[in-house]
């Protein structure tokens, strides 16, 4: 074997190299990638038939959530003609694939969506603007839609790109039995409370806050959960949707950090958090191991199996009493894809989905969201006395208030795997100080939006 | 005038002899160099196809500033002057040189220690039990050996079950989580992964060395030690070059171990070129910076694999 890597002849590495240099030369005569933004685009105008004849829609999901599958089943059941192919994968796995599945000649009809702007500026994702018209989306509430417009390089304003199936909220689920054991009664109404319930966990041995923060930082959940309650939500979103002269780098962010840094300090996180992935941590909870977990509605029907009566959920408190509530709030987003072979019967799929009785059922049962769709639209009710009845009534008090900011995970393409994530590690385990953390993720920020 | 194709062996090279070439031998050879070179083609296509044919494309991403879809921008060096100013690439680079440490210089001490062990019961039932033993980690996927390595080394995995057990409650912690020992930690399960491969090559290869050598060493009053250090380091300098050689690109091209049991966390301690480059290309959609960092490291491998070649090639006999 020596023998065999050491005595590689001199004429057939030169021939190797001569291999190589025609490999170069054959490849070296374009710029890589091709620019779409001149690509054909049909005029043709829009359909709200559906028709008879079968039509086999290309689905692309998230894997581990069953809802899309579940409303595709019921979508054929009830329209015979149209059958699906769904291919799934997780999320991460779709972030990285979906441009590149997207440029390909197999281009899904309906996609799982990571962030848009960067897929709408390569011209990927079907423009719904006939659609909304077509559908009459206007009679949803504009704000439900508002995180799925893209408009000159901003999210938040301008053309539709997306839709929910489902649209979910998070807050803080708890484990009753431990709620009571340190004597809280009611979910906290202020930061301060929420905090004194945590000094209060901790002296009692019980573990505050049951979070991740391995491969994708899960402390952002609380960290966003403060920050949006210590400055004006705008800027946050502004920041997420990428507004011009938008900064992370902002007193309400500093200060959330500063809170976040002192709860790792004071034990509230368990002390392998950054060891700890997703699964891990909703297997903790699950097995009573922690006060709080900050999670979305879309754990609680899996949460009402596996603890059923034992777990209660909240909206993050303000910072006083009283205060307004301001949570992330996002849509499980799907959009159609701009090369995709069936459009009119993708959009039907979508239309359906929030304004069908069955399909907004589903979407509860199955999604644990709230399904969106026109405010006359009744929401289906979930079972007494189960924590999804609560986030679906989380979900309802959140739109009254008008309180839903997106992820700010969601601003860029790699902000969080190029920086919140490495960063709230760093910060959690006394490596980073608060105002370089706050410094670092902007830099990064900057970094993405300049190229 | 005779053609190359046609010359009469020389020295050096050993093929059998052909008779003195005519023009009908001469064609008929050809036509056979011909034959030959049609049984490689297919290989050779398929070379060309998925490795040089990407090896061309990299090293020409690698000038561009492109997210692999758009049209991308002409950037001429900036890429790899971006790799060497980078500090956090920086760190990324120094993290797989620390690897090497872990994945290469401890297998083959160890495999050394351990072949020079196990040599005297390599033959029989107990030694083939012995020898599927040491392969085993080879055999086990690293994806599987990753997750397996992650539950022992969690806050209540196994491993800081015992320490507690025997009172050394203080030294247990997340092993992957924590700053300070995250990339041991990650080191050790690469250790564990390639000590077989190691001792297996390193007992194969002792198992050829001639007795009378160890015989003539003992009639002159060598110990063990010496037996070891006169006989058979020598004997094994190819065996030793080939772990070496294989075992330093495993730590410089590491990825699955990594991937699964931390990610490249926690913050930049234990990524690697491999994870960054998988990163840099598919989560940031920065093409041109994955591939001049992907040039960066054949480079380092071939830096560091070249010399050991060098220094182990066994003397023609």
């Amino acid at each position: 074997m020596a023998e065999l890597l050491t005595s590689f002849p001199r004429r057939r590495t030169v021939l190797l190299a001569s291999l190589l240099a025609i490999g170069l030369t054959a490849t070296a005569c374009s710029a890589p990638g091709e620019d779409r933004s001149s690509a054909p685009k049909s005029d043709a105008a829009v359909k709200t038939e559906l028709g008879t004849a079968p039509v086999t829609l290309e689905m692309y999901a998230e894997t581990g959530f069953p809802l899309a599958k579940a409303l595709a089943d019921e979508f054929s059941k009830q329209h015979s003609n149209v059958s699906f192919n769904i291919r799934e994968d997780q999320f991460t796995v779709i972030v990285e694939n979906a441009p590149r599945v997207m440029a390909s000649d197999n281009s899904p009809d309906i996609i799982r969506l990571p962030t848009m702007v960067d897929l709408v500026k390569d011209d990927l994702l079907k423009n719904l603007d006939p659609y909304f018209t077509a559908y009459g989306w206007d009679k949803f509430p504009a704000s439900q839609l508002m995180q799925l417009r893209v408009g000159a390089n901003t999210r938040g304003t301008g053309s539709l790109y997306g839709m929910g199936l489902g649209y979910s909220v998070t807050g803080v689920f708890y484990n009753k039995k431990l709620a009571s054991q340190i004597g809280m009664t009611q979910p906290p109404a202020t930061v301060a409370e929420f905090e004194q319930l945590l000094a209060k966990a901790k002296t009692a041995g019980v573990q505050p806050i049951m979070q991740f923060n391995k491969n994708t930082a899960g402390i952002n959940f609380p960290h966003q959960a403060l920050q949006n309650q210590f400055g004006d939500p705008t800027q946050v979103a502004d920041w997420i949707f990428q507004k011009p002269g938008a900064t992370f780098d902002t007193p309400a962010a500093l200060k959330a950090t500063q809170a976040i840094q002192k709860w790792a300090q004071a034990g509230y996180f368990p002390k392998d958090a950054n060891a700890l992935d997703y699964a891990g941590m909703v297997g903790e909870f699950q097995k009573g191991n922690g006060l709080f977990m900050f999670n979305g509605d879309w754990e609680s029907a899996n949460l009402d199996k596996a603890m059923p009566g034992n777990v209660g959920f909240f909206l993050f408190p303000a910072e006083t009493a009283g205060g307004k509530h301001v949570a992330m709030s996002a849509p499980n987003t799907f959009g159609v894809s701009a090369k995709a072979k069936n459009p009119d019967a993708a959009a039907y799929f979508l239309n359906w989905v929030h304004t069908n009785a069955t399909a907004r059922e589903i979407a509860v049962k199955v999604g644990g969201s709230s399904p969106g769709g026109p405010s006359d639209l009744p929401v289906p009710a979930a079972a007494a006395n189960t924590v999804l009845a609560e986030t679906l009534k989380a979900s309802q008090q959140l739109g009254a208030e008008n309180g839903a900011v997106d992820f700010t995970a969601n601003a860029t393409g790699g902000i969080f795997a190029a920086a919140i994530t490495p960063e709230l590690q760093k910060l959690v385990a006394g490596q980073q100080t608060p105002e370089g953390y706050v410094k670092a993720v902007q830099a990064e920020y900057a970094k993405e939006l300049s190229r | 005038m005779t053609s190359a194709l046609g010359s009469a062996p020389t020295g050096r090279d050993e093929r059998p002899a052909r008779p003195t070439p005519t023009r009908a031998h001469r064609f008929r050879w050809a036509r056979a160099a011909g034959t030959g070179w049609l049984y490689v083609l297919p290989a050779l296509v398929m070379y060309a196809v998925f490795v040089l044919r990407p090896l061309a494309l990299t090293i020409q991403y690698s000038l561009y500033d492109w997210n692999g879809i758009g049209v991308a921008r002409w950037a001429g060096l900036d890429n790899y002057l971006t790799v060497f100013t980078d500090s956090d690439l920086l760190k990324i680079i120094g993290n797989a040189v620390i690897l090497i440490v872990f994945f290469s210089f401890i297998p083959v001490a160890l495999g050394l220690l351990v072949a020079s062990l196990v040599r005297r019961i390599t033959t029989g039932a107990f030694g083939t039990v012995v020898r599927t033993i040491l392969f085993l980690p080879q055999v086990i996927p690293l994806v599987a050996a990753g997750i397996a390595w992650s539950w022992l080394l969690s806050s209540n995995g196994l491993i800081n079950q015992v320490l507690r057990a025997v009172g050394l409650g203080g030294v247990a912690r997340a092993w992957l989580g924590d700053f300070d020992t995250a990339l041991p930690a990650v080191g050790v399960i690469g250790a564990w992964v390639l000590l077989g491969l190691c001792t297996i090559l390193l007992v194969t290869g002792m198992s050829k060395i001639d007795p009378a050598l160890y015989e003539a060493a003992r009639l002159d009053g060598a110990g063990p030690v010496r037996e070891f250090l006169a006989v058979t380091l020598p004997s094994l300098r190819q065996e030793i070059g080939v772990c070496l050689t294989v075992t330093i690109i495993a730590a410089l091209a590491s990825f699955d171990i990594v991937y699964i049991s931390t990610s490249g966390g926690p913050g930049l301690q234990t990524t690697v070129p491999g994870l960054e480059i998988y990163r840099l290309a598919f989560s940031q959609r920065q093409v041109g910076l994955a591939s001049a960092l992907a040039v960066v490291l054949m480079l380092l491998v071939l830096a560091c694999v070249l010399p050991i070649q060098r220094l182990t090639r066994g003397e023609k006999p």
